[in-house]
């Protein structure tokens, strides 16, 4: 007699199965290929990667096919592969002032040695429909120009914080994924959970400490975008040896700091590194970067932007969509518990109310 | 593109996981009730339906063991069938209905009728581990206040419920301190379920996969349920039998049978319900 929501697995297995039909669309068109997924989409392909923690284009453009484009379920997937792949140790860290940038523009300086380079943007589209022409230039540019940092450039002249403070010792660096969080945070760990972090939540951090929470007076000193060379020690080895190449933007925030009473007035730093092309992304987590470094300059902490459990603890989407979508499943116990209490306090009220009104006549 | 041959481990979990997770259980076992910061990975479902009590299972279930999987109490819950053919996918062990045939038994929100017995241990899938969450929101002052002992807030709170409405206003997820010591989120089970924590003979053990926490109640361990003398706790109980096999004494559903708001009550623990009923039927062929 009893037919409620205590489904089977046959319901399970019919939900699937009309899953996959939604997913396949008019069987009469060719189904989309990973590879055009990840030649096509590529922008789509970055975020998978950078916020999936997994540099793997082919992967990542399986997971939004299987994912029939739901970007967090795609990232989802992605980071349940990755946790399970062993890990021989760390690459040495990547040096980006070294890739030869396919865009690299800086807002700070009209003219920077090694020039300005648009590259693949949709900076300066106008936003119309229009067919794709798919013609190339032939040129992109992207020759050996050595092309300095800007950062490093403003840093030779001690405006602009160092890449690490003089007494730095080259810590090992944590690894959020493989040990427990616990707050306060070191500065490598929520890099971490910004380059994981939910673009779009990043995003509104960032514009949010644009408008006065906890501003930050940033100007972007320069965003660059190439591909840059991985290399790992192999203590057998005792020299680095290439693994491969990975595209990534680099976003260096330049902002303003009027000094206290330890340091000088001088020009601080945000900073934000994604997989891919990931422009957006990377410009939000330095924002957020450098609004979470409130307490190393002895800022007031009045913002969210600025509050490293807020920010850290809500980032990440994986967490966020499941905890949020997770209301789906039943709650009928615990409804019924609450059933049970509210009927007890109705009960009270209405007594009291009926006692009051013999004591009023 | 050429087919990349994805294979997972048994268990799904990888090994050196599997032993970061049972040293941190050890931890859990030897403090009871404090909640033991683990490196929670992710696994093949949404944080928030289970991946804590999935990664405890993962790193103890063994070829000799035998699961059962039950949510809201019943083990044909979508989310129950679905974790239990995980499990039957990645590890291939023998899974069960039956609570006393079960060495290993992963829950959401209840704790079977049958009694528990030796060498069993529960799993838990815990949402927010922290009983002080919702009084105090950060982590740090929350750590700080287990280290201090100090739980005024939670009795103010308690205190305050009994000064606006006369009774303790939590039904689920009620505060228990175990073995005088630690606070404690028993996960949201209704506090029906909080006296058969106190001095079971079973391991209970609690896993806050998107939180990265697990803690652990040892067998025999005193747990008590927060009250007051004159106010003491007070766990639900229900008026009428169930409607099905006529059990008392056992957590109900309210089932919605009809559009005039007409219903009726049945047990939760689907188990439990299934074999009274079936015991009822025999004994009245046989009379």
């Amino acid at each position: 007699m009893y037919v409620a929501v205590k489904g089977g697995e046959k319901a399970i297995a019919n939900a699937h199965a009309l899953l996959a039909k939604e997913g396949r669309g008019d069987p009469g068109i060719p189904a989309i290929g990973r590879d055009a997924v990840a030649g096509q989409l590529p922008v789509l392909v970055s975020r998978v990667m950078t916020e999936g923690s997994l540099y793997d284009p082919k992967l990542a453009a399986r997971a939004i096919l299987q994912c029939q484009g739901d970007v967090l379920e795609a990232i989802t997937l992605v980071r349940s592969y990755r946790t399970t792949l062993p890990r021989f140790g760390y690459s040495e860290p990547i040096d980006t002032a070294g890739l030869a940038p396919q865009r690299r523009v800086s807002a700070t300086f009209k003219d920077i040695p090694g020039g300005q380079q648009l590259g693949a943007t949709f900076d300066y589209t106008h936003r119309l429909f229009a067919d794709p022409t798919g013609d190339g230039p032939t040129d992109t540019g992207a020759d050996a120009v050595p092309m300095p940092r800007v950062s490093d450039l403003l840093g030779s002249d001690a405006l602009l914080e160092p890449d690490r403070a003089a007494d730095w010792t080259d810590p090992e660096p944590a690894d959020l994924t493989r040990e427990p969080t616990v707050f306060p945070m070191t500065r490598a760990e929520r890099l971490q959970g910004l380059a994981r972090g939910d673009e779009g939540f990043l995003l509104a951090l960032g514009y949010s400490t644009q408008r006065g929470y906890g501003s930050t007076h940033p100007f972007a000193g320069e965003i660059r975008v190439g591909e840059v060379e991985v290399e790992f020690d192999a203590p057998e080895l005792g020299f680095p040896v290439p693994l491969g190449r990975i595209e990534v933007t680099e976003c260096q925030m330049i902002n303003q700091f009027t000094g206290n009473a330890d340091t000088p007035a001088q020009f601080t730093r945000g900073y934000g590194l994604v997989f891919g092309r990931g422009e957006r992304k990377a410009m939000s987590m330095s924002l957020v970067d450098r609004a979470l470094r409130a307490d190393e300059f002895q800022e007031r902490i009045v913002a969210p932007a600025q509050d490293e459990e807020f920010v850290l603890s809500h980032a990440d989407n994986v967490q966020a969509a499941g905890f949020v979508e997770h209301l789906k499943l039943p709650h009928y116990v615990d409804f019924q518990a609450e059933l049970h209490l509210i009927r007890r306090l109705r009960r009270d009220f209405h007594d009291n109310a009926g006692s009051k009104r013999e004591t009023n006549a | 593109m050429s087919a990349q041959q994805i294979e997972y481990n048994i268990g799904y979990l990888d090994e050196q996981t599997k032993r970061m997770i049972r040293r941190t259980l050890l931890k859990a076992v030897a403090i009871p009730g404090f909640q033991v910061p683990f490196a929670s990975r992710e696994v093949p479902l949404p944080r928030g339906w289970g991946t804590g009590g999935v990664q405890l299972t993962a790193a103890i279930i063994g070829s000799d063991d035998v699961l059962k999987v039950i949510d809201q109490g019943a083990d044909d819950t979508t989310n129950a069938v679905s974790i239990r053919a995980f499990f039957n996918l990645v590890a291939g062990v023998p899974t069960t209905t039956r609570t006393e045939d079960a060495t290993i038994i992963q829950t959401r929100h209840r704790i079977p009728e049958t009694p528990l017995g030796e060498g069993q241990i529960m799993v838990y899938q815990v949402p927010i581990p922290e009983p002080l969450r919702f009084l105090e929101p950060r982590e740090t002052e929350t750590r700080r206040m287990h280290a201090l002992n100090e739980y005024g807030l939670m009795y103010v709170k308690l205190y305050e419920d009994i000064a606006k409405y006369g009774h303790i206003a939590k039904t689920y997820d009620y505060p228990v301190l175990v073995n005088d010591r630690y606070l404690m989120a028993p996960s949201p089970t209704p506090s029906f379920d909080n006296p058969k924590l106190h001095q079971s003979q079973a391991l209970h053990i609690f896993g806050a996969g998107r939180e990265k926490r697990i803690y652990a109640i040892p067998p025999h361990t005193d747990v008590e349920s927060l009250g007051f003398e004159d106010y003491p706790f007070e766990p639900q109980s229900f008026d009428q039998p169930c409607a099905i096999c006529g059990s008392t004494g056992v957590y109900l559903d309210q089932i919605i049978t009809d559009n005039a708001g007409g219903a009726m009550y049945a047990c939760s623990d689907s188990d439990h319900c299934e074999r009274t009923a079936a015991r009822a039927d025999n004994e009245e062929a046989a009379s």
